[in-house]
C-alpha cells in the first residue's frame, strides 16, 4: 500500500492541479542595447563618410556591367577554376607521393611543397611569365617546337603559377584528408581483395573529400582573389580591366568598388556551391541532414499555396 | 571422436600454419604457432589479449606478414611463391586476387560509412570481380535477407546499431563466395543484447559447411558451434582439443586460470 502511494506520488500529478507555467521578469541585458547602438553609431559613421565623400556613385554603377568588366570578371572566373583543377589534381598526385613509402617520390613532394608554399605567388608569376629569358624556345623534341614568348601567353602563365602554387597547398590539404581516415577501413578493403590504388579510389578518397573540401573552399575564394595578382603580368582579369578603364578615366576609387563588387559576387556565388559539395561528401554520417535552403524556400512556397488554396477556390 | 577423424579430413587443409613467427618492432608476438585447420570446419581460437590471437588472423590474409615458419591457405603459401627452394613475394596485385577468397570480418565491423548497407555488399563483387552491377545487387538483396536485413539496404552504416552492422559486414563478405572465413572478435564491440543476433547468423553459417577461424571471447558459441579450439597465451598454442573438451577439463594451468576468469 505504502509503497503504491509513493509511486503515484512519483509518477506526478495524479489528481492534483497542473502547476502555474512560471512567469518571471527577464533578467535585462542593457549592455547589450548599448553594443548594439554603438555598432550601428560606428557603421552610419562610415556609410556617412562614404556618402558624402568624394565618390561619383552614378559612375560606379555605369561600369559595372560595362562589358570590359563583364570580360574581366569571365577572365577571373576562368582562370580561378583553371587552376584550381590543375591545383586539386597536383594536390592528390602529390599527397599519395608524399604518404608513399618510396623515399624518392616522398622527398620529391616534400620539395615540391617546400618551394611553391615558400615564395611568393606573385614571385612566381613574374618567373612563369618571364621563362621565355631563360628558354627561348619550347620544344617538345620531334613534336613541337616555337618560341617561348609566344607559348607563354599571360593566361598559361597564369594558369601555371597559380594552379601549380595551389597544388602545393592542397597537397597538404588532401595528405591531411587521407590521413584522417580510419585505417581499418583501408583494412576492410584490402581483405576483400581490393588493390591498393583502388581502396585509394573507391574508400579512402571518398573519405577523406568530408575533410577536404571545407579547406578546398577556403583555397578557392583566396584563389579568386589571388588572381588579381595576374594583372601584373598583363593579363586581362577583373583587376586589370578595372585597371585599365582608371588609368584612362582617372576615377580610380570608382572602378575599384566596381572590382569589389564583382569579386564579392563571384565569392558569394561559388560559397553557395561549396555548400552543396559539403552535403554531397557528408553522405553517410551520423548527423541527419535536413532540407536544403532551397528545397526549404520551395515547401514554404508550397505551403503558402496549398494553404491559400481552398480559400481561392471559393 | 578422434581429433583426426572429422569432415574433410584426408582433404588438403584449409589453412596449415608451421612454426609461424611474427614480431612487431622487438616485442615477439607469434613464437612459433602450428595448427591444422580442415575445410567444414569450425576452428575457434580463445586466449587473453596479447596473445597473438588477432596477429595470427590477419596473418592469414596477410594484412600481417609473417617473419618465420610457413602459412598455407589451400595449399598456397600467403605472401610468398616458392620456386627453386628460393621464396618470392608476391606483387600487391597477386596477394589482392589470393585475399578474394578469403572473407573476413573485424571486431570494429569497418563498414564503409559512405555507403548504403546494398552498395557495402556489392562493392567488391562489382569492383574486384567485375560482376554486371544488376547481378551483384540481386545476389546483395539476397545476402542482406539471409542476415535479416532486407529492409535495410538503402540505410547509412551510421544508422544501424552494432549487431545490425556487424551483420552486413558478414553479407559484405560473403559476397565474394570466400572458401574461407576469418572472423577477429566479431561480438566483442556490441552490447550484450546484440551479441545473439550474429552469432546466430555465425552459426547459420556453420551449418551450411564454410571453413571458419573464429577469435572469440563466446564460449558458449565456441562449445555449441566449434569443430576444434585453440588456447594462446604469449604468442603460442598451449592447447589444442576438441572445444567441448578442452573447456570442460582444461589439461594446463594457463588454460584453467583463464576459462576460470571467463567463464
Amino acid at each position: 500500500m505504502a509503497d503504491g502511494d509513493r509511486l503515484n506520488e512519483a509518477a506526478g500529478s495524479v489528481g492534483r492541479p497542473a502547476p502555474l507555467p512560471i512567469r518571471a521578469v527577464p533578467v535585462r541585458h542593457w549592455g547589450r542595447w548599448v553594443a548594439a547602438v554603438l555598432v550601428l553609431l560606428a557603421l552610419g559613421g562610415i556609410a556617412w563618410a562614404f556618402a558624402v565623400g568624394q565618390i561619383d556613385w552614378p559612375t560606379v554603377g555605369r561600369y559595372l556591367f560595362a562589358s570590359v568588366m563583364l570580360q574581366g570578371v569571365g577572365n577571373t572566373v576562368l582562370v580561378s577554376v583553371g587552376s584550381m583543377l590543375l591545383g586539386l589534381i597536383l594536390g592528390v598526385a602529390f599527397a599519395v607521393m608524399r604518404l608513399s613509402r618510396n623515399p624518392v617520390t616522398s622527398g620529391v613532394a616534400w620539395l615540391y611543397i617546400w618551394f611553391f608554399r615558400g615564395t611568393p605567388v606573385l614571385v612566381q608569376l613574374l618567373i612563369w611569365y618571364n621563362l621565355a629569358l631563360v628558354f627561348r624556345t619550347f620544344t617538345i623534341p620531334g613534336v613541337y617546337s616555337a618560341p617561348m614568348s609566344q607559348v607563354m601567353t599571360p593566361f598559361l602563365a597564369t594558369l601555371l603559377g597559380l594552379g601549380i602554387n595551389e597544388g602545393a597547398y592542397m597537397a597538404e590539404i588532401v595528405r591531411a584528408g587521407i590521413s584522417s581516415v580510419d585505417h581499418g577501413q583501408t583494412e576492410a578493403s584490402q581483405a576483400l581483395g581490393m588493390t591498393g590504388g583502388k581502396t585509394m579510389r573507391r574508400i579512402v578518397l571518398p573519405q577523406a573529400m568530408r575533410v577536404i573540401v571545407p579547406p578546398t573552399g577556403n583555397e578557392f575564394i583566396n584563389l579568386l582573389k589571388t588572381s588579381s595578382l595576374a594583372s601584373v603580368i598583363t593579363y586581362g582579369e577583373l583587376m586589370r580591366s578595372a585597371q585599365n578603364v582608371y588609368t584612362r578615366t582617372l576615377q580610380t576609387v570608382e572602378l575599384l568598388f566596381v572590382a569589389s563588387i564583382w569579386y564579392l559576387a563571384i565569392t558569394t556565388v561559388f560559397s553557395s556551391g561549396q555548400y552543396y559539395v559539403e552535403r554531397h561528401f557528408s553522405q553517410g554520417s551520423a548527423v541527419e541532414q535536413g532540407p536544403t535552403p532551397l528545397q526549404r524556400i520551395a515547401s514554404l512556397v508550397l505551403s503558402v499555396r496549398h494553404a491559400r488554396l481552398p480559400g481561392g477556390a471559393r | 571422436m578422434s581429433f583426426l577423424q572429422r569432415p574433410g579430413a584426408g582433404q588438403l587443409p584449409m589453412v596449415q600454419a608451421e612454426a609461424v613467427h611474427k614480431s612487431f618492432g622487438a616485442v615477439e608476438v607469434l613464437k612459433g604457432i602450428d595448427l591444422t585447420v580442415q575445410p567444414g570446419e569450425v576452428f575457434c581460437v580463445i586466449g587473453p589479449s596479447g596473445s597473438g590471437k588477432s596477429t595470427f588472423l590477419r596473418c592469414i590474409n596477410h594484412l600481417e606478414k609473417i617473419d618465420a615458419g610457413r602459412l598455407r591457405v589451400d595449399g598456397e603459401l600467403v605472401g610468398y611463391r616458392e620456386s627453386g627452394g628460393l621464396l618470392y613475394e608476391l606483387k600487391d596485385r597477386e596477394v589482392a586476387e589470393r585475399r578474394r577468397d578469403i572473407g573476413m570480418v573485424f571486431q570494429r565491423f569497418n563498414l564503409f560509412p559512405h555507403m548504403t548497407a546494398l552498395a557495402n555488399v556489392t562493392e567488391a563483387p562489382v569492383q574486384v570481380r567485375r560482376e554486371p552491377r544488376a547481378r551483384a545487387r540481386q545476389r546483395a538483396e539476397a545476402l542482406l535477407e539471409r542476415v535479416g536485413l532486407a529492409d535495410k539496404r538503402d540505410v547509412f552504416p551510421a544508422q544501424l546499431s552494432g549487431g545490425q552492422q556487424q551483420r552486413v559486414a558478414i553479407a559484405r563478405a560473403l559476397a565474394m563466395e570466400p572458401k574461407l572465413m576469418l572472423f577477429d572478435e566479431p561480438t566483442s564491440a556490441l552490447d550484450p543484447e546484440l551479441v545473439g543476433e550474429v552469432l546466430d547468423v555465425m552459426r547459420g553459417l556453420a551449418d551450411e559447411g564454410m571453413t571458419m577461424i573464429v577469435v572469440t571471447h563466446e564460449m558458449g558459441f565456441a562449445r555449441e558451434v566449434g569443430d576444434a579450439l585453440v588456447f594462446m597465451d604469449g604468442g603460442v598454442v598451449v592447447e589444442a582439443g576438441h572445444p567441448r573438451e578442452v573447456l570442460a577439463d582444461p589439461r594446463h594451468e594457463r588454460t584453467r586460470a583463464f576459462l576460470s576468469k571467463v567463464l
